[in-house]
């Protein structure tokens, strides 16, 4: 559906993107995490045709967006994040309006609009002036503005930066019914744990450079590279110890301050990591609780950007 | 450049203009200033005359006079109108929404400039009543009236398409606005002076030879000059001596046709290719 190959954009010396290589399937949720000026803005600007790129090309839906940007225009819709309203424009004229830019019928679009109000919860504001209605709400009537052609790809810039955490939540509710509904979507956020809920995919991009692409599992796994594993037990600590140290891929044993239990790193994959456990029962460990740390989204970005500058 | 007469951003632009109250307190002021300039004049011409009537020869100054207050008009209110159209959009921050739409670049360029001409030409319509009150003297033919009312048609297109060029090329609504005016300025009065300049040059080179050189610059200038393309167009006078003065025997109205329709295609050419950018890989 999406491919992204070798895209790069300069500004002079300076590399806003390094090379960018992704391939996205149709219907999958992709959500593109970085810290402010990481790129992903200006990889949307690309897409959406409003950036030329300095070198590197992007398909959708086999389409050249550098030979074809009026056909792409058709496919995405697009969701800045920042953007205006036109004063004086009610809520419903303003879709009106971009239907028509689109190319809509008259009719279709009298039918069509009220679905849209519907599905961004925005039924009841149709008669209300654009510059009049909260940030949350104007995210919302931009997001139907973008779907207002039904486009297969859906480029979301930062559509929840700004807003409370109701709205927030109200959006997300939003995304996954577009999710349910087939689109493919594009999100950047410099929030990860608020992708990692919606999206299929994640994509870690810094300094221009995607340094991580995956599931959300799979990225913490890639980045972190080991994990934390607490281990109650009842009976004494030294013979399990023993057991524990002679595991390859167990490193940094340590005993917990109550001293029922220790704690180590494990490098393994999943699997890797049943078949320890299998092993320590059949071994007769007295294990009470084999517990993995759950890590925080928010510390494995700020561990993986770190560094950036 | 596909022709699209069902313009999304035309139909836009009109309904955002007339929802605002400015559109129509302009208009009432635009008016007034016109009742107050056209019965002013007839009340001080009968006064000064002491005569109770109005002559025909004086209807026909009155007619030059408005008619070089509408010239004014469009001079000094197109550049105001087109000159933010595009700029304007990127400050508020919606060209980029407006530009990811299927419209082509032709047909947001046309949207916004024929809505700033609608409303320019509005005003124009609005003032016909009081122009026309000239009619009742006698001394205009509609000859005179097509005529006049055509040329500020081609002005305020040309003066519209560099507002919404300069517009498009350059980012600041400001800077875009300066330029536009920059420009106008330079059109209906840096070419006056220009030719009153040149045609002084000319006949000084010329004295004391008795050999006639026409001056092909004098007569360019003075066809893109719009206050003495009005003259001309105003009194036959004008043109001929401004022939005599030039040696050069062609129509300042021809030029200034294909310079002013030019001007309006080139401008408008340079705004749809820089709307948006060219994705097509850089050589």
């Amino acid at each position: 559906m999406i491919e992204i190959k070798g895209l790069t954009k300069k500004y002079g010396q300076f590399i806003a993107l390094d090379n960018l290589n992704l391939t996205l399937s149709e219907g999958t949720v992709f959500g593109f995490v970085g810290a402010n000026g990481a790129g992903k803005s200006t990889t949307f600007l690309i897409l959406a045709t409003l950036l030329q790129p300095t070198a590197g090309d992007v398909f959708i839906n086999g389409r050249n967006i550098r030979e074809n940007p009026t056909e792409i225009r058709k496919m995405i819709g697009y969701m800045p994040d920042f953007f205006g309203v036109y004063d004086q424009l009610k809520a419903d004229e303003y879709l009106d309006f971009y239907g028509a830019s689109y190319g809509i019928p008259d009719a279709e679009r009298r039918k069509l609009i009220p679905q849209l109000l519907e599905l961004v919860n925005l039924s009841h504001k149709r008669h209300a002036y654009v510059d009049l209605l909260s940030r949350g709400m104007k995210q919302r009537l931009c997001l139907a503005r973008s779907l207002i052609h039904d486009p297969k790809v859906l480029i979301l810039d930062e559509p929840a930066s700004g807003l409370d955490p109701r709205a927030r939540v109200e959006m997300r509710d939003i995304l996954k019914t577009l999710k349910k509904m087939g689109k493919t979507i594009l999100i950047s956020s410099h929030i990860l744990p608020e992708l990692a809920e919606m999206c299929d995919e994640i994509g870690v991009i810094d300094n221009g450079r995607l340094i991580a692409h995956g599931s959300v599992a799979e990225i913490q796994d890639k980045l972190r590279g080991e994990r934390i594993i607490t281990v109650r037990l009842t009976g004494t600590l030294d013979s399990t110890i023993g057991f524990f140290e002679e595991d390859p891929l167990v490193s940094n044993i340590e005993e917990l301050a109550d001293g029922d239990g220790i704690i180590f790193s494990y490098k393994g994959t999943e699997e890797d990591q049943v078949m320890l456990l299998k092993r320590a029962v059949m071994n007769n460990v007295p294990i009470l609780s084999f517990m993995e740390h759950v890590t925080n989204l928010e510390d494995v970005f700020m561990e993986i950007t770190k560094g950036a500058d | 450049m596909k022709m699209n007469f069902n313009n999304p951003v035309l139909f836009k632009e009109l309904k955002l203009r007339f929802r605002s109250p400015k559109s129509f307190i302009g208009i009432l002021f635009y008016l007034l200033a016109m009742c107050i300039f056209v019965f002013g004049f007839i009340f001080t011409t009968m006064n000064m005359s002491g005569t109770s009537y109005f002559r025909p020869s004086e209807s026909f100054i009155l007619f030059g006079l408005l008619s070089f207050i509408q010239l004014g008009l469009v001079l000094f209110i197109t550049p105001g109108l087109t000159a933010g159209a595009i700029s304007s959009e990127r400050e508020k921050q919606t060209l980029p929404i407006l530009l990811t739409t299927s419209q082509s670049s032709f047909q947001i360029i046309s949207g916004k400039l024929s809505s700033s001409i609608a409303f320019l030409l509005l005003l124009i319509v609005a003032g016909l009543p009081v122009y026309s009150l000239v009619f009742l003297f006698g001394g205009i033919s509609p000859l005179d009236f097509a005529k006049v009312f055509f040329f500020l048609f081609v002005t305020l297109l040309a003066i519209g398409s560099i507002g919404v060029m300069f517009s498009t090329l350059i980012r600041r609504t400001i800077v875009s606005m300066i330029a536009t005016y920059g420009t106008m300025l330079f059109l209906s009065i840096v070419t006056g002076f220009l030719f009153l300049i040149v045609i002084q040059m000319t006949a000084f080179n010329q004295m004391g030879t008795g050999i006639p050189s026409p001056s092909v610059s004098g007569q360019i200038l003075a066809s893109i000059n719009p206050a003495i393309m009005l003259a001309s167009l105003l009194s036959q006078g004008v043109g001929d001596s401004i022939s005599e003065m030039t040696q050069v025997k062609f129509p300042i109205w021809i030029g200034y046709l294909i310079f002013y329709l030019s001007l309006t295609a080139i401008s408008i050419f340079i705004s749809v290719k820089k709307l948006r950018v060219n994705m097509k890989r850089s050589k």
